[in-house]
């Protein structure tokens, strides 16, 4: 690995989907760019990647590139340990964050930093890449701090 | 009554299961448990098993109803139908579908079934080592999002925080559980009690859900048989009919990513209205509630999506004094469910509340006519069903 990540090393490995709809998340990731998909027809935000505009059931769904900065909508924080990896990995914290800039889309990340710490609903955090470089595909996570 | 409805039409006229083991320890194969469940089943309404002619399951149930037809030497199978959908909330679907099937004339004697051998297959709350996640499985699988309970947690934190809902109502829900399982001798739970102390005092799995707030896991299987309602009356028990039948989700509550526009729900926010319509009952005439535990968040907001107090008053009405049999305000999962009496994937919840229809439960409401079932909180696609006595129709 390079650096340290924040969840022990072990869990599974993000791929690509097998019919490509989510590649362009993960190549950008990797390059520390952040991108959702946006209708070229009618300009909506989408997330999680779908072939097909919810909005407007365009098929011209684009991948654009946004700031990493949200609030966050909810969390969770997990003790139990549900995969061999997470044995020793003590409680964490898991947060959704909402995007205003791109239409309110929310991201699942965890929060960086003391995993006991309190979590605010609504208090503002930024994007954090975080480069699996050892994993076998290589992969980034996109994690989350405090502003 | 219109006639696109089931309300009175379809009865449950028997209902069997096997024991209930700790997941991994049955003695039987799971194929095996579902025979005896339908068996049990027939037994308890007083037919030749060879009458079943249709099966209706949910959850990705393992028991193809073309080898059990065999296996059972049944003459003709006329119905089979697996409701979408893994985890619970299948579970009055599979009911409704097979209800739906009577009425229509397509089958003349469903059987409901769930059956479960985890030492044979896999658990639910547990990953396997390794590997690779792809689609809506690497937004969540690399974050340590990978159980039932972590992927619902979120939905019931936001919940409890936009209706600023202390731990209480949360607590009481498992406190009634286990109470209830305490007078029920079939319970997995039973001898054991919870207080409150023990409650606050147990681990947790994931913030906000203790242990105790966190369904079991077990081996076994269960089953109803629906017939037509006019021939339930010539059959060994009360019969219990169904008044109303309804399943779905909210508009995009499927969304990938945790992106549902309507977030902090248990996804009964339009299933509801549609149950009470059909069933020509609303929630003040619900004498007694099996509500599907996945999560005790999960059924505090089943509760408030099928009208049974507005979110605001959760803290008040959440109390066990009022979920309790057999005077409580509203008698809540009375055999103890699937926190204290057993995981049939809340197929247990559907025989419960036709005991108590029938006046058999092991934790009696006094002379109930309306007794519901609410399946499987915040999956997709979600059900509930009310059951009606004779005195409803």
């Amino acid at each position: 690995m390079t650096g340290a990540t924040y969840l022990n090393p072990g869990l599974p490995v993000p791929v690509a989907e097998n019919d490509g709809l989510d590649k362009p998340y993960w190549d950008a990731a990797r390059r520390g760019v952040l991108m959702v998909q946006r209708c070229g027809a009618c300009g909506a935000w989408q997330w999680g990647p779908e072939w097909i505009c919810h909005k407007c059931l365009s098929f011209d769904m684009r991948w654009t590139e946004v700031k990493g900065r949200g609030r966050i909508y909810s969390w969770e924080r997990p003790w139990h340990p549900v995969h061999p990896a997470l044995k020793d990995q003590g409680p964490y914290i898991v947060v959704l964050v909402e995007l205003p800039e791109a239409g309110g889309v929310r991201m699942l990340g965890n929060l960086l930093g003391d995993p006991r710490q309190d979590v605010r609903i609504g208090a503002e955090v930024e994007a954090v890449f975080e480069p699996h470089d050892d994993a076998k595909p290589p992969y980034t996570l996109v994690q989350w701090r405090y502003v | 009554m219109t006639e696109r409805s089931l309300r009175g039409k379809v009865a449950v006229v028997g209902v069997g299961e096997t024991a209930y083991y700790k997941h991994g320890k049955s003695p039987d194969p799971e194929f095996v448990l579902a025979l005896k469940a339908i068996l049990a089943a027939a037994g308890d309404a007083g037919i030749d098993p060879r009458q079943i002619d249709g099966f209706a399951s949910y959850s990705n149930d393992r028991n193809d109803p073309s080898r059990l037809a065999a296996a059972l030497g049944l003459p003709e199978l006329r119905f089979s139908n697996m409701q979408w959908g893994g985890g619970g909330g299948g579970g009055s679907g599979a009911m409704g579908n097979a209800a739906a099937a009577v009425a229509t004339g397509m089958a003349d004697c469903v059987v409901v079934f769930r059956a479960l051998a985890q030492g044979q297959f896999q658990r639910f709350g547990a990953a396997a080592p390794g590997g690779v996640a792809t689609g809506e499985a690497a937004l969540n699988a690399p974050y340590g999002v990978m159980s039932p309970a972590q992927r619902y947690a979120m939905r019931a934190m936001r919940f409890l925080h936009e209706n600023r809902i202390g731990d209480g109502a949360q607590r009481a829900i498992a406190l009634a559980s286990y109470h209830h399982a305490q007078l029920n001798p079939r319970a997995v739970m039973h001898g054991k009690p919870l207080t409150a102390a023990q409650y606050d005092a147990s681990r947790w799995i994931v913030e906000p859900w203790r242990l105790f707030d966190c369904c079991m896991e077990n081996d076994g299987a269960a089953a109803l048989i629906l017939m037509p309602a006019e021939r339930a009356l010539d059959l060994k028990q009360k019969p219990a009919y169904i008044l109303g039948a309804a399943q779905g989700s909210e508009y995009r509550n499927a969304a990938r990513g945790h992106n549902a526009p309507l977030y902090a729900t248990s996804s009964f926010t339009t299933v509801a209205p549609r149950l009470y319509a059909m069933a020509g009952v609303g929630p003040k005439d619900v004498d007694v509630l099996q509500s599907y535990e996945n999560f005790t968040g999960g059924v505090l907001m089943s509760l408030v999506e099928h009208g049974f107090f507005k979110a605001g008053e959760a803290d008040e009405f959440l109390v066990k004094e009022n979920l309790l049999a057999p005077s409580g305000k509203l008698p809540l999962n009375t055999s103890g469910g699937n926190l204290a009496e057993c995981y049939m994937h809340g197929l247990e919840l559907q025989i419960e509340a036709v005991r108590q229809l029938r006046g058999t439960s092991t934790a009696q409401v006094e002379d109930p006519e309306v007794s519901m079932v609410i399946s499987g909180p915040m999956v997709t696609p979600v059900s509930s069903m009310i059951f009606g006595s004779r005195e409803t129709l």
